[in-house]
């Protein structure tokens, strides 16, 4: 029963004015929530001590750490859309897949540049060409793609099909990501967080980044909800032009 | 059907207009800047030939992609092709092959003769030669993904490149690993090799899945 009542709010969701209406009641609660995340995440990434080898470069991991996540779960969630595209035709995830595309890029670029400026006193070197690296590079490769695509495109439920093919043939890279650090010898390390056999990381270090982590989340679906609404809403302007367009020719 | 398919699609890409020999124009073209570029330093050059020839592969390989479909859009077969009974990924799979015949092979054919060009011994041009014989079906399969999402496009070429690229970097880099353990003694040439085979199976699957799929919705 609770499953059916799912699909039931689910497919409710199919009507943009309903979305609107949700989306205007939880987008400034999830505004807040995701500002205070911030606030209290960033004093405890300033607060906590630095490495005793990293020093104070180990503050960058606040940040790339959950940007690197992010550009990951994007594409995760871009894949569902997709699915929901595909098969249930759902009109509300063609605008999902759509929308989160330019996050996804955006949470990819911060994570690869601060990997790049963490590696530069780390490392010794802004990039190499290792697997982590190069897979994550594919990735950002792949958001701009799908974004000139959808782009190049006008027919926006065709463009939304095409692309959710392609998101689900990339998504092969997504598991060559997670599992590149243990696949092959890299320069980067392997996963301290989330491991079978719990975290390798110290708590002086987890807490923060912990925090930061649910406020980065908390941040792209704000971001998401945010940039699907502006989407519902381009393509009534678009439709709007369109019949102001034909009225004005047939007047004329 | 099978093989009237397969035989429309090769006379067609081997025939005048067809585009076939210009791939292997394009890739000898490449190569051969390649020299101008770094320098005719031969040692240097022996070094970076399996790299060169698999790359110049790589990049005529995408400039044929967008035939793949472009054509029959135009001429209206396409949808005789999806109308038919015969499952498309069938028909996707067929039209693969028979691109790879007319497009790829050529270029595996083309490559000792730029190995010699780059001054590669006999191990390195052979080792090159079967890793792209491998390899290249691959690229074909994984193109046909993006040359189907881009059929509807009118000038789809370049959005197909970009589209492919990024999903073709595996299949460059164990076929250029695979071709340089063959030369260098202490790297096991198998290993990277079998991968390269696993990759083209696997794409063999996903590639006209994907194509299959997108063709149906861009044209309708």
């Amino acid at each position: 029963m609770t499953q059916s009542l799912a699909i039931t709010k689910l497919s409710d969701l199919a009507n943009p004015t309903r979305f609107l209406a949700l989306a205007a009641r939880v987008l400034p609660w999830m505004g807040t929530v995701t500002a205070v995340l911030f606030a209290i995440g960033l004093y405890l990434s300033f607060a906590t001590e630095g490495d005793y080898q990293q020093g104070q470069t180990v503050r960058i991991m606040y940040v790339h750490v959950p940007a690197a996540w992010l550009s990951m779960m994007c594409y995760s969630v871009m894949a569902l859309s997709a699915i929901g595209t595909l098969v249930w035709r759902h009109p509300l995830a063609d605008v999902s897949h759509r929308a989160a595309a330019p996050l996804g890029a955006a949470f990819t670029l911060i994570a690869l540049a601060t990997g790049s400026l963490w590696g530069r006193p780390m490392w010794g070197t802004w990039w190499v060409w290792d697997a982590r690296l190069t897979s994550v590079f594919v990735l950002f490769l792949m958001y701009l793609g799908l974004i000139a695509l959808n782009r190049a495109m006008d027919d926006p439920s065709k463009a939304a099909r095409v692309s959710a093919v392609l998101i689900l043939v990339g998504f092969v890279n997504i598991p060559i990501i997670k599992f590149s650090v243990d696949w092959w010898n890299t320069l980067h390390q392997p996963a301290s967080v989330i491991r079978l056999d719990g975290p390798t990381i110290d708590g002086e270090f987890l807490w923060p980044l912990l925090v930061m982590a649910i406020a980065f989340t908390l941040l792209f679906f704000t971001l998401h909800i945010a940039a699907m609404r502006n989407e519902i809403w381009r393509r009534r302007v678009a439709a709007q032009r369109r019949l102001a367009a034909r009225a004005a020719g047939r007047e004329a | 059907m099978v093989t009237a398919l397969l035989f429309r699609d090769l006379k067609l890409s081997v025939r005048a207009g067809g585009g076939a020999m210009i791939g292997v124009l394009f890739f000898m073209t490449v190569v051969a800047v390649i020299p101008f570029g770094v320098g005719p330093d031969l040692n240097l050059l022996s070094r970076i030939g399996p790299a060169i020839v698999w790359i110049g592969a790589l990049l005529s390989a995408l400039l044929g992609l967008d035939r793949l479909f472009q054509t029959d859009r135009e001429d209206g077969s396409l949808d005789l092709l999806l109308m038919q009974e015969h499952p498309l990924v069938l028909t996707v799979l067929i039209k693969c092959l028979a691109h790879w015949l007319g497009n790829g092979l050529p270029l595996v054919i083309a490559s000792p003769l730029l190995g010699l060009f780059m001054n590669m011994n006999e191990t390195a041009i052979g080792a090159t030669m079967l890793t792209l014989l491998i390899g290249t079906p691959a690229l074909t399969f994984i193109g046909a993904v993006g040359a189907a999402v881009a059929v509807a496009l009118p000038r789809g070429g370049l959005l197909v490149s970009i589209l492919v690229l990024p999903l073709a970097i595996p299949v460059l880099i164990f076929g250029v690993s695979a071709s340089y353990a063959a030369v260098e003694d202490p790297a096991p040439f198998m290993p990277p090799f079998l991968i390269l085979v696993a990759i083209t199976m696997f794409f063999a699957v996903l590639g006209p899945l994907g194509a299959a799929l997108a063709l149906r919705n861009a044209n309708d």
